[in-house]
């Protein structure tokens, strides 16, 4: 069964005459990795946005898990691009966070779920620090057990390496992939690095043009677990170049 | 901490410099009623001493206290509801505004008239002077907090109270508190100014009295022991922000 399904998606920004999103449909399946890539201000941001209630479609309907996301609370996990760490919160009550909302958990519980999360992506001991003394890659990892413990099956990342340098970034990518095999969660992944999407995802989903229409589906011809060697395969290579070449030709130099 | 001493260092430099300056120059006009010198001020202080710190001094304090506890609530008050509701926002804004193009000091008088003698004119003069600061910084810094932080809350189901609580007091913060470092010598200004337009009693009374006998001494020095008091003040709250906020400069 799927998990996340649009159909016939349509959304309209108020400053702007036409719909960025316009009757899409799409579905995602249970326990899958898709990489959504397209050009900076292609709308897929919107898709996410609409995805997890901060915009509501001109029309169409989304469901998760088979019902309409109207009346359902929690059923996903959105990590915007910046870690979004409150500076006056330490390492640890920020990745509380969502408990505090969900409410009805006890300070014990929320120390130990916490504690848990924080060993899960590798900065255990990390609770009491405060955000500034963290790296990047800590602290998107960070960001990353707080949109865990949202406890939702369907996570939204946006772009969450892209601040991050080019090193960080690809232990960044090989540590999600860990994560995500071991969570068995769906990940739907934005980003605008075709090399990032291709090691990522099992396939990709590429906007092909803006207004969204559809999007297309592109198998990654390597299976999990991965490593960066796969990218070197003549196939890998050549499905990057496919994309940079359908990507490209949405860029006015 | 020696190296901010080390800072410190230039500034008192100056400042006794200044203090030198203005000595010399005040030795030279040799008129002390109307230019007295640092050094005849401090003999006053100190001639003047028990009266100064145990009726002028309490009596402003009180009036400041009270001034400064009732700007504090009805600017956060205001800084809340007008962050709450655009509308409000609207509608309280410019007045808020006009207040503080009323000259106090005009008609200050008329708040004699109005509440007599007693200590209620001196605070509503000090009111006046001081709730806007904190309402205009206060409502800033509400208005300061990101709305991606809020919108990442709302996706974990949070509520405006939620909001509110979790990331709009947080970061209006050290707004409030810079909003309280511009208040606390406004508000001792404000009632210095509410004493010396009627009181029977206060530094800004005292002040008031000796011009009137032409001791230009006995004018600086309650107003010496109101910048210590003010600068004492601050230095305190300074002292108490250091403790709570510990993420400024941090966005």
């Amino acid at each position: 069964m799927s998990i996340l399904e649009f159909s016939h998606v349509s959304y309209q920004y108020p400053s702007e005459d036409f719909d960025i999103i316009d009757d899409l449909s799409f579905s995602v399946e249970r326990g899958s990795f898709h990489c959504i890539i397209g050009v900076s201000g292609c709308g897929k941001s919107t898709i996410f946005r609409m995805t997890n209630g901060l915009l509501r479609p001109k029309s169409g309907t989304i469901q998760v898990d088979g019902a309409p996301i109207e009346g359902q609370k929690r059923y996903c996990g959105y990590m915007p691009q910046k870690d979004l760490l409150f500076p006056w919160r330490t390492v640890g009550e920020n990745v509380a966070l969502p408990l505090e909302i969900m409410g009805g958990y006890s300070r014990a519980q929320i120390r130990e779920q916490v504690e848990a999360a924080l060993a899960d992506v590798g900065l255990a001991g990390c609770a009491g620090k405060r955000p500034e003394e963290l790296s990047g890659g800590m602290r998107q990892r960070a960001a990353f057990a707080r949109t865990m413990l949202t406890g939702s099956e369907l996570l939204l990342l946006d772009e969450p390496f892209s601040a991050l340098d080019f090193l960080t970034r690809i232990s960044m990518q090989e540590w999600l992939l860990e994560q995500w095999q071991k969570h068995k969660k769906t990940i739907l992944f934005i980003t605008h690095d075709v090399e990032e999407a291709i090691f990522l995802s099992g396939s990709v989903l590429a906007v092909t043009h803006t207004p969204i229409h559809t999007l297309t589906e592109i198998p990654v011809p390597a299976g999990y677990p991965r490593t960066r060697e796969c990218l070197a395969r003549s196939e890998m290579v050549a499905l990057r170049e496919d994309l940079i070449g359908v990507l490209r030709k949405q860029v006015q130099p | 901490m020696k190296r901010a001493n080390r800072g410190n260092l230039p500034a008192l430099i100056f400042l006794f410099a200044l203090l030198m300056l203005w000595q010399l120059g005040a030795m030279e006009v040799n008129a002390a009623y109307i230019l007295p010198t640092p050094l005849q001020i401090l003999q006053k202080l100190w001639e003047l001493r028990v009266i100064l710190f145990t009726v002028h001094l309490p009596a402003t304090m009180t009036v400041t206290a009270i001034g400064l506890l009732i700007s504090v609530v009805l600017g956060l008050g205001l800084a809340v509801v007008m962050d709450g509701s655009p509308l409000v926002q609207k509608c309280l804004y410019p007045v808020v505004v006009a207040s503080q193009t009323i000259p106090t000091t005009a008609i200050a008088p008329l708040f004699v008239l109005w509440f007599g003698y007693g200590i209620w004119s001196k605070v509503l003069v000090t009111v006046l002077m001081t709730f806007f600061p904190i309402t205009i910084t206060v409502y800033d810094g509400l208005r300061s907090a990101k709305t991606e932080m809020s919108e990442l809350l709302e996706t974990y189901g949070a509520t405006r109270r939620d909001i509110f609580c979790k990331i709009k007091v947080p970061c209006a913060l050290p707004y409030f508190f810079s909003a309280i470092k511009m208040a606390v010598p406004l508000s001792i200004i404000g009632a210095a100014i509410g004493e010396w337009l009627g009181a029977q009693s206060g530094l800004g009374y005292f002040s008031r009295r000796m011009m009137t006998q032409l001791d230009g001494a006995g004018v600086f020095a309650p107003i010496v022991l109101l910048s210590a008091v003010a600068m004492l003040a601050v230095a305190l709250v300074e002292l108490l922000e250091r403790r709570v906020v510990r993420w400024r400069g941090e966005s």
